[in-house]
């Protein structure tokens, strides 16, 4: 009998795909072949033609483009698969081949080059963007564009929706400090703390570090750390995340800490697979797999430390919609969720559909617009009947593309981090 | 295929209903058996009206027509086994009515199988046939196969649970059989229509029955070091009037492979075990519940577990869940076989299976719902080597005539399709054929619906089935 011989991290082969036993059970829990209910939109139809390319039997031309395009790699199919198929690794394997072999239109190639190459792995570049953006939405630009109707000529509006309100202040001038915990020390942590996140979810990653203090945790934010990568990874653009992954190694494998936590879902998916961007000859590859086995999701870490802080009581209805990456890349399910039921005054309800995409993505709600938006309007149907005031998730591309939801279809429904739910218990006060 | 009738059932569908390209009818060409069969076009029909008049241009333009819903059926029941038209249900997948009341939902085709059970679960009430693949599989399907699951035992197949149909004829006629609240008048063609594997007629709206969650449900995983003890565990268990709403038993080898996978602390050294459900009021599940514990250590029953809550449940059906996936791990491909034998004839039917999986160089992996005597031994091989292929092909063929001859039958769940239509002589005689063959041509004289399904198509099997498996094997390579 033939053994099993994968080789993750490296090209896969035809023993990664012929893991798929085209048994089908995938396909209701997959986002877009719930949409259209097509083999082509499905994991399993995805892998077979993933199997075709391989084989010669099928070109890397639009049609399969479009396809790959089009999967949102929430990796919910995995959580489904019987047979434990590999599906994140062998769509960003198609997507590094797409990258490799197809010639997308000019204005993508220079997009994706811009955000992939340029942009995201130089912090003081995205710390620029930022501050265009933040011109535009506080100058009175953004108005007049809204009012004006410029957005809708350029087929635009949608999208700028979902533009992340920038902070006025950047989470970048925390990099490099530590913060001592608060009471006895119970675990010295690094604070991964993002890309964009900097710039926009600065009161986020603050609100982790008091959480984390509280419950005492010595939290440093290690100097020269970057982007995770996994925009890059999941785009199939392997040489930006593995030049991004090398510079984490060093930044994070430099001190003593128990954990390396982050308050990204899709960050900690990421981190957690460091090992699969690297062959196993490489010198690169025992650091990855050390840095991957130290990474903790913050609401796995804190189930896990048990929290010691005095929570005070948040009273308010809260519904929870799992972030795919803590879900299903991650297989956490239950640290989130234990979490919020500890909190005094919660009362939790279940989300139906709660393990299906919210249509973000990483940037997929850019790329993606129209799917994703539909994926979102079903996502606030279901949270609309769940009559919470509060939308809680695990993952800051979830609660931009939540809050765009609850803004668009005006549902009343606050968005909020579980963190940021901690941190409003170690305050103290009622729901807005 | 002739591009006018592309051209038309664009227009009548719209474009964005019907797929003709190589690449996307590739995709349609297999399901979860190892057959294959590629359509030469694909709609997606939305109303029962759509369907009607897809079938009049196919009438028109004389090509087959089968039906499919997600594809994850076992014995290519909804492959185009003659090229033609693939009528998918997926998107005629609204509930249209939920009679809570009267315990009923009447559905269309494409709903998913546990999608009914969460629109009603608020009410307590749940869809009772559940096949393993019931998060992805269509209640159509489920209608065309008569799907049964790991429940079947106590609460039936999928026709306990139909009580009308809406039909669309071969000839494009719209009928409605059965009725809502169930009778018995005249001829029981709903009944019929259950597991006719789209040979008759296509199914465009279903009524099916809701049923109440049970108060109580036990679950108990049972180890035996001989197999003798575990069927014979099985025996005593309905031999005292105790119904298990499940009885699987799985062998000690398989359950060793999903130990090595799952990690979830089931044995490496077992002989066999039983994974045994009650349900019913408190009172009653657990006084069954203690007995069946009672005569599983009569029967030399090594360990005996009581799930104590839902979670623990979960994590003891898990094992059962995940077989097929932690034996799918062990060669490139399986092949899932469907047979069923007399009950009381599992020591002896095991003990062929290994016989005869040994000459043929395979280990076959055995999961059962030993309850009604429903065999599903997994082949494990490769298909890139085509000999191996055809090797285990003729190896399914000789366990399923095994099961026959001990007096039991060719599928007790998977439907025949076309894996086992030419299996079917060893059960029916030409008088048998005959019938069928009239019924059938009642319906569907023209054979335009879902041709090469269930009835054998060529006399002497053997070297064809091989002949026309290598050649598969030759394309999936």
């Amino acid at each position: 009998m033939q053994k099993h011989t994968s080789t993750l991290g490296e090209v896969p082969v035809y023993e990664d795909f012929s893991l798929c036993t085209h048994c089908g059970l995938c396909l209701n829990h997959c986002p877009t072949y719930r949409l259209w209910q097509l083999e082509a939109d499905s994991p399993r139809g995805r892998i077979r033609q993933m199997l075709l390319v391989e084989e010669g039997e099928l070109p890397i031309a639009d049609g399969f483009v479009r396809h790959i395009d089009r999967c949102l790699d929430c990796r919910s199919c995995e959580t489904a698969c019987p047979s434990a198929v590999n599906y994140g690794k062998l769509v960003e394997h198609a997507r590094a081949r797409i990258e490799n072999e197809y010639r997308r239109p000019w204005m993508a190639r220079v997009m994706r080059n811009f955000v992939y190459r340029r942009l995201l792995p130089y912090p003081e570049r995205i710390a620029m963007a930022a501050r265009l953006l933040r011109f535009y939405q506080a100058s009175g630009l953004q108005v007049l564009a809204r009012a004006s109707g410029i957005l809708r000529m350029l087929r635009l509006a949608e999208r700028e929706q979902l533009l992340p309100r920038i902070d006025r202040r950047f989470f970048f001038d925390q990099v490099g400090k530590t913060f001592p915990a608060k009471g006895p020390r119970r675990a010295r942590v690094a604070f991964f703390a993002g890309c964009v996140a900097n710039v926009t979810f600065t009161a986020l990653n603050e609100a982790t570090i008091r959480v984390l203090t509280a419950n005492g945790c010595e939290v440093t934010v290690p100097d020269g750390q970057f982007c995770c990568g996994a925009l890059a990874a999941h785009a199939g653009v392997r040489d930006s995340a593995r030049e991004l992954a090398r510079r984490n190694l060093a930044a994070f494998t430099s001190g003593e800490f128990d954990a390396v936590v982050t308050n990204a879902a899709g960050c900690g998916s990421t981190l957690k697979e460091y090992h699969h961007l690297f062959r196993h000859e490489e010198p690169e590859f025992a650091g990855a797999l050390t840095l991957a086995e130290k990474s903790r999701d913050v609401t796995e870490f804190l189930a896990g430390l048990g929290i010691s802080a005095q929570l005070r009581e948040v009273t308010a209805r809260v519904t929870y919609q799992d972030s795919c990456h803590l879900l299903h890349g991650q297989k956490i399910r239950e640290a989130p969720r234990q979490l919020l039921r500890a909190i005094p005054g919660v009362e939790l309800v279940e989300l139906p559909y709660a393990e299906i995409c919210c249509g973000s993505a990483g940037v997929y709600n850019v790329t993606e617009t129209r799917a994703s938006m539909e994926l979102l309007a079903e996502k606030m149907r279901h949270a609309q009947s769940t009559r919470a005031q509060i939308i809680a998730t695990a993952n800051p591309g979830c609660l931009l593309q939540l809050r765009a939801g609850a803004e668009l279809r005006k549902t009343n429904q606050e968005v909020l981090h579980v963190v940021e739910m901690l941190d409003r218990a170690l305050s103290g006060s009622a729901a807005t | 295929m002739d591009p006018a009738l592309i051209h038309e059932l664009k227009a009548l569908l719209g474009p964005a209903n019907v797929l003709s390209t190589r690449e996307d009818l590739m995709l349609y060409e297999f399901d979860g058996s190892v057959e294959k069969g590629r359509p030469d076009v694909v709609v997606f029909p939305h109303t029962t009206e759509d369907v009607a008049r897809i079938v009049k241009l196919a009438n028109r333009f004389a090509v087959p027509i089968v039906g499919r819903g997600a594809g994850t059926g076992l014995s290519g029941g909804a492959l185009a086994r003659g090229g033609g038209v693939m009528l998918v249900f997926a998107r005629m997948n609204r509930i249209l009515e939920l009679d809570l009341e009267n315990c009923r939902a009447v559905v269309q085709p494409g709903v998913v199988n546990l999608e009914i059970t969460r629109a009603v679960e608020h009410a307590g009430l749940y869809f009772a046939p559940d096949p393993s693949s019931q998060k992805s599989c269509t209640i159509g399907g489920n209608v065309a196969e008569n799907s049964g699951g790991p429940h079947t035992l106590a609460s039936g197949l999928t026709t306990n649970h139909v009580t009308a149909l809406e039909l669309v004829l071969p000839d494009a006629e719209i009928v409605r059989v059965g009725n809502r609240h169930g009778d018995s008048t005249g001829y029981d063609l709903c009944g019929l229509l259950v597991g006719s594997e789209g040979t008759l007629a296509l199914v465009t709206e279903i009524t099916v029955k809701l049923t109440r969650k049970a108060e109580l449900v036990k679950t108990l995983l049972a180890v035996f070091d001989a197999v003798g003890d575990a069927s014979r565990t099985v025996a005593e268990i309905t031999a005292r009037g105790i119904t298990p709403a499940a009885c699987e038993m799985l062998d000690g080898w398989t359950l060793a492979v999903i130990e090595n996978y799952l990690r979830a602390g089931f044995p490496r050294d077992s002989a066999a075990v039983l994974l045994l459900e009650v349900e019913g009021l408190r009172e009653a599940a657990e006084s069954q519940a203690a007995a069946i514990d009672e005569i599983c250590r009569a029967n030399h029953a090594r360990e005996v577990r009581t799930a104590r809550d839902a979670q623990d449940r979960d994590l003891l059906w898990k094992g059962r869940k995940n077989a097929l996936g932690a034996m799918g791990r062990l060669a490139p491909s399986n092949y899932v076989l469907d047979g069923v034998i007399p009950r009381s004839k599992l020591p002896e039917a095991l003990e062929r299976i290994h016989e005869i999986g040994t000459s043929a160089g395979f280990r076959i992996g055995n999961i059962f719902h030993a309850g009604d005597g429903n065999l599903h031994p997994i082949i494990l091989f490769d298909p890139r080597d085509k000999e191996q292929f055809a090797r285990a092909i003729a190896t399914a063929e000789q366990i399923i005539r095994m099961c026959v001859s001990l007096g039991g039958s060719l599928t007790g769940e998977h439907g025949v399709g076309m894996e086992k239509n030419e299996l079917m002589t060893l059960l029916f005689s030409d008088a048998d054929f005959d019938l069928m063959r009239r019924i059938h041509d009642a319906f569907n004289p023209d054979s335009s619906l879902n041709p090469g399904k269930i009835f054998p198509v060529s006399k002497g099997c053997g070297e064809i089935r091989v002949g026309r498996h290598s050649k598969t094997a030759e394309t999936r390579a």
